[in-house]
């Protein structure tokens, strides 16, 4: 039975998912703050833009640490192949990619966070805003996805 | 700039965060996709254990302790529910089932690409970096 829920296995999942879930709590207890993943990519128009959002103190104060954060997750990638250890390559169009990534960069910030903020922070948080937003996102992504699977596109 | 401890346990987290992702099959579009469809349920097993893992520190933690070990306050997420915010999740949705990545695997996809010279990813993460520019520029006119 749990077989067809899970036919690659429950251990990559539970393993990766402790690691990250290590890997927001080592930030909380170190340094006390929230590894949401998606603030990074405002926070670097930061460096860069000085309009007034761009400006806002929430941004500038946190891009430091933001950017030393997304890049440890990019080395953390990088240390995971470097390993050898298995990873698959994608066959999806590359459209995908940048039509998929707009939405998610605009959407993501409109909605104040990600998998990570809402997903993993605000629901660990016990935040019933972010779990209404989890549910917002992941509802919408699976409708999408079987949508995108039907049309066969 | 974060100082020296600080610096490396900011950078620390984001590996085990990082390549958590990867361990866990998360960082490849079809896995996302095939959970999305519900053909393999592997990522409510992710997100189930990074949830537990965090609830018991974020709710024990600040009881034992009024600062974190290296002494700053413990953050409070800044997020009010909206229409607004509820708008913004169905179109990160609509992205997120479209693509199947999101912005952690973004970047721990790009990192671990570098090792095979594959940049799929390269084109989400520059595309989600667009949208949040868009997104920063749109906001700041209609304040």
């Amino acid at each position: 039975m749990l077989e067809s829920y899970f036919p690659h296995g429950m251990a990559p999942y539970l393993i990766g998912g402790l690691l990250i879930g290590a890997g927001v709590a080592l930030l909380y207890v170190t340094t006390g703050r929230l590894g949401g993943a998606s603030t990074f990519f405002s926070a670097a128009w930061s460096y860069l833009l000085q309009t007034s959002f761009f400006r806002q103190a929430a941004l500038r104060e946190g891009r430091n640490w933001r950017t030393i954060y997304a890049l440890g997750m990019m080395l953390g990638g990088l240390l995971y192949a470097v390993a050898g250890l298995p990873l698959i390559e994608t066959q999806l169009p590359v459209w995908k990619f940048i039509v998929g990534g707009l939405l998610i960069g605009f959407g993501a910030r409109l909605g104040g966070g990600c998998t990570s903020g809402h997903g993993i922070c605000g629901m660990a948080s016990l935040s019933g805003g972010s779990f209404l937003m989890v549910c917002t996102f992941l509802g919408t992504a699976m409708a999408t996805a079987m949508l995108v699977a039907r049309l066969g596109v | 700039m974060p100082r020296g401890l600080d610096m490396v346990c900011t950078l620390t987290s984001g590996v085990l965060f990082g390549f958590g992702l990867a361990w866990s099959t998360m960082i490849r579009p079809e896995s996302v996709l095939a959970f999305l469809t519900l053909q393999d349920l592997g990522l409510l097993l992710v997100l189930g254990s990074a949830v537990g893992v965090n609830l018991l520190v974020f709710q024990l933690l600040p009881r034992w302790r009024a600062r974190s070990l290296l002494g700053n306050d413990f953050e409070q997420r800044p997020f009010a529910l909206s229409r607004q915010s509820i708008f913004g999740g169905v179109l990160f949705g609509l992205g997120w089932g479209l693509c199947g990545v999101c912005p952690g695997p973004a970047l721990a996809g790009v990192g671990a690409g570098l090792v095979a010279a594959r940049f799929d990813l390269a084109w989400a993460l520059l595309s989600i970096l667009v949208g949040a520019l868009l997104h920063g520029l749109w906001a700041g006119r209609s304040s």
